[in-house]
């Protein structure tokens, strides 16, 4: 039923990357009738392929491609060729997410103006008015069917939720509850409750948790308007004398390359792999990459300010039951420099299993000291921290020249140092982290260093002015009329809260503007 | 998980080995538990040099309800014509190290703590990082170790917790 385009098409909006931004997009444009080609390096999974247990559903959904890493965070000592853990498949990480859908507090939209100069960070403010997001924000949330938005009921709480909030409480935290979260309490748009199965980040084989995968992506082929090509990996965008691009490179399964036509070229390839290609699609006229004239493709890279507490009790908690993100603890999130930084963070409950446990616990670890937390396991609980980051100009992706992935094209590197301001929170998170568990009789607890990035964000932001930025309000870039950004890499600021329903959001705003613009013919 | 030895009976591996020294025999091609409970073919490493390693494994991720088969099942993997020359090599240097603080090999030190500190002092090496490394997929990815910590693995053939006891917790 999807249509087939002509690779010589040039009527086609062609998106790269089918994940939260890009797969939202490629609906939203197919549901007003415009023509959409979708192409995705990954595979298609669904449900029924999903696999629960840990590192073979690894094995089957990240992103494993070569990378660098460099800078002072950990996960260059700890996991030096895997800087992110994200997903290549149809319906990108959205497979992997674990399905917290906040939306961003109005302070934050306006980073610079309300956190002031902040040395050593790139600040800047959205070109966006907290206001103008409010509906899209809706409409994101009932696509998404998230919790305890419209009416829709929260999830009920698990055992690693209970003592997650019991602790809350003893500490006097008073916004403590299940979560807004894209899993459906109820049956739900033709999709059933959650059945607290307890592997989310392995991809719901219920379909209760929302993954562009089995939600948006058929839906916009259902409409004939949307092809979507799998395994379909794009290399390079081209672009003619007149700086306008005409269309992609790509490799198919079996390494064969084509070159799709374009009217219109949206990039969603989630932070690392959007800049990269803008870097690796430089010519004699764009010769320092696509959209590049700020210099800021690429860089600003945020991954929020994270870590975890875990923590032993004399007692079991089994906190792999249930949904892995089972809760969420709010009243951190403000921006009140009176502790040391500006900004704020969340606290949300998380599980591991034990596979993941004793990779992730203390990475390098051993001995008896990491091996009596792992004999600890039955009785842990967990939580989250998400607080954020402040972007830098020296965090960046950059071209390794002397390495190439498996189509000879140069891999990215990843560098990330923390901030100070980023060490402050994560300090401030890791104290308030323990102390809630402490207060409900934790034996041990462990401050638990961050993972390979999970949101990472922001390496073509968005800017008023061209000269600080990549794209504007709309997503689309400053050099480019026809060239858009439509994932989490358009980020201005991070904020506190997990990214993707504001990309989610950003993408039902852009498919708005995209067919607002092709009917009055701009582009 | 190691093959049980079904050429040998218990009385005749215990019969024809002879002590590694820690908790293990060694006879010609294999490494037995003392107690000859499980037993392990070597094709390509010495038997008793992959003795050595399975209490290498032991003292990196010692739990003391583990039994020493999945610390084997755990190294197996190396027994292999393309990782023998780095094993042996690594392990004679873990050897010389233990001499050098007067014991007679790594297996014949007897307190955890010695063997730890000598661990230690070759804790950054390329071997030691990689024998520690696979232990981290070799030894707490093997599903029948999963129990002996209390993690259940996937439910969804269950019908996952909803009625199976998601938030029992009675403690809180
Ligand atoms: C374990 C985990 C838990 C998470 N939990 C949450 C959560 O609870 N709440 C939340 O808000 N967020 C969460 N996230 C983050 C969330 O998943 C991401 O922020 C979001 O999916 C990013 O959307 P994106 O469109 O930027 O990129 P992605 O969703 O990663 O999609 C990018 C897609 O582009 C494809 N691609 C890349 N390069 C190319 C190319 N050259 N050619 C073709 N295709 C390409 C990739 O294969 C991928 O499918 C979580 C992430 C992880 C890993
Ligand atoms: S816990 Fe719920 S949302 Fe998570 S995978 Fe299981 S059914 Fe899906």
């Amino acid at each position: 039923m999807a249509a087939p385009f002509e690779l010589t098409d040039d009527s086609v909006v062609v998106i790269i990357g089918t994940g939260a931004g890009g797969g939202v997009l490629a609906n939203e444009l197919a549901q007003k009738g415009i023509s959409v080609v979708a192409l995705e390096a990954g595979g298609r999974y669904l449900p029924e392929d999903y696999i629960n247990d840990e590192w073979e559903s690894f094995g089957q959904l990240a992103w494993l491609d070569a990378r660098s890493t460099s800078g002072d965070w950990r996960v260059a000592d700890d996991f030096s060729g895997l800087p992110a853990w994200i997903v290549k498949a149809v319906g990108g990480t959205t497979t992997h997410w674990a399905g917290a859908s906040l939306r961003f507090q109005d302070h934050e939209w306006k980073a610079k103006t309300n956190y002031g100069d902040v040395q050593g960070a790139n600040l800047l403010d959205w070109p966006i008015d907290p206001r103008e997001m409010d509906d899209y924000y809706t409409k994101a949330e009932n696509k998404l069917g998230v919790t305890r938005t419209g009416d829709r009921t929260g999830l009920p709480g698990n055992n690693n939720f209970k003592v997650f909030e019991a602790g809350a409480k003893a500490l006097g935290y008073s916004e403590v509850h299940t979560g807004r979260m894209a899993i459906n309490s109820t049956e739900n748009d033709d999709r059933m409750a959650c059945q607290q199965t307890g592997f989310c980040f392995q991809g719901c084989k219920w379909g209760a948790k929302w993954s562009a995968a089995y939600t948006d992506i058929p839906r916009g082929e259902a409409t004939g308007n949307l092809e979507v090509r799998d395994r379909a990996h794009v290399l390079k965008i081209e672009h003619d004398d007149s700086g306008k691009v005409t269309g992609v490179l790509y490799a198919d399964a079996d390494g064969n390359q084509h070159l799709q036509k374009a009217r219109i070229i949206c990039v969603a390839g989630n932070s690392i792999e959007s800049p990269r290609l803008l870097l690796n699609s430089a010519s004699s006229m764009f010769p320092d990459g696509l959209a590049n004239s700020s210099g800021q493709v690429g860089r600003n890279y945020m991954r929020h300010m994270t870590g975890s507490v875990y923590a032993v009790f004399d007692k079991p908690v089994k906190m792999w039951r249930g949904t892995t993100m089972a809760g969420i603890i709010q009243d951190e999130a403000r921006h009140d420099p009176s502790r040391g930084f500006v900004g704020g963070y969340e606290l949300e409950t998380l599980a591991l299993g034990l596979p993941f446990m004793a990779a992730f616990l203390d990475p390098g670890g051993w001995g008896r000291e990491f091996t009596s937390a792992l004999d600890g396991y039955e009785n842990m609980a967990g939580l989250w921290i998400v607080g954020e980051d402040m972007p830098q100009e020296t965090n960046r992706i950059t071209l390794n020249h002397d390495l190439k992935d498996q189509y000879g094209l140069p891999a990215p590197n990843v560098h990330f140092d923390d901030h100070p301001n980023d060490v402050a929170m994560r300090n401030h998170a890791y104290k308030q982290g323990m102390a809630v568990y402490e207060a409900v009789g934790a034996t041990r607890v462990f401050p638990t260093p961050p993972y390979p990035s999970t949101h990472n964000l922001g390496t073509n932001r968005m800017s008023e002015k061209a000269r600080d930025g990549v794209v504007n309000k709309h997503g689309q870039t400053h050099d480019i009329a026809n060239l858009f950004i439509s994932d989490g890499s358009q980020f201005t600021t991070g904020a506190a809260e997990n990214p993707t329903l504001t990309i989610v959001a950003l993408a039902i705003r852009q498919a708005d503007h995209i067919a607002a613009q092709m009917v009055n013919g701009t582009l | 998980m190691p093959q049980k030895k079904s050429t040998l009976t218990r009385r005749e591996l215990l019969l024809r080995s002879v002590a590694a020294g820690g908790a293990f025999v060694v006879g010609a091609g294999y490494v037995a538990d003392s107690d000859a409970a499980w037993a392990m073919e070597v094709e390509h490493l010495q038997p008793k040099t992959m003795a050595t390693l399975i209490q290498m494994a032991r003292d990196i991720y010692p739990h003391d309800h583990l039994a020493d088969e999945f610390y084997a099942a755990a190294v197996k993997a190396y027994d292999s014509e393309d990782a023998k020359d780095a094993i042996e090599a690594g392990i004679a240097a873990l050897n010389a190290a233990a001499t050098g603080k007067g014991f007679g090999s790594y297996i014949d030190t007897q307190w955890e703590r010695d063997r730890v500190d000598i661990l230690r002092g070759m804790e950054n090496s390329p071997f030691f990082q990689t024998v520690r490394g696979g232990l981290v997929t070799g030894l707490y990815n093997q599903k029948a170790v999963w129990p002996l910590f209390g993690y259940e693995g996937e439910s969804f053939s269950k019908g996952g917790y909803i009625d199976r006891g998601f938030d029992d917790i009675n403690w809180i």
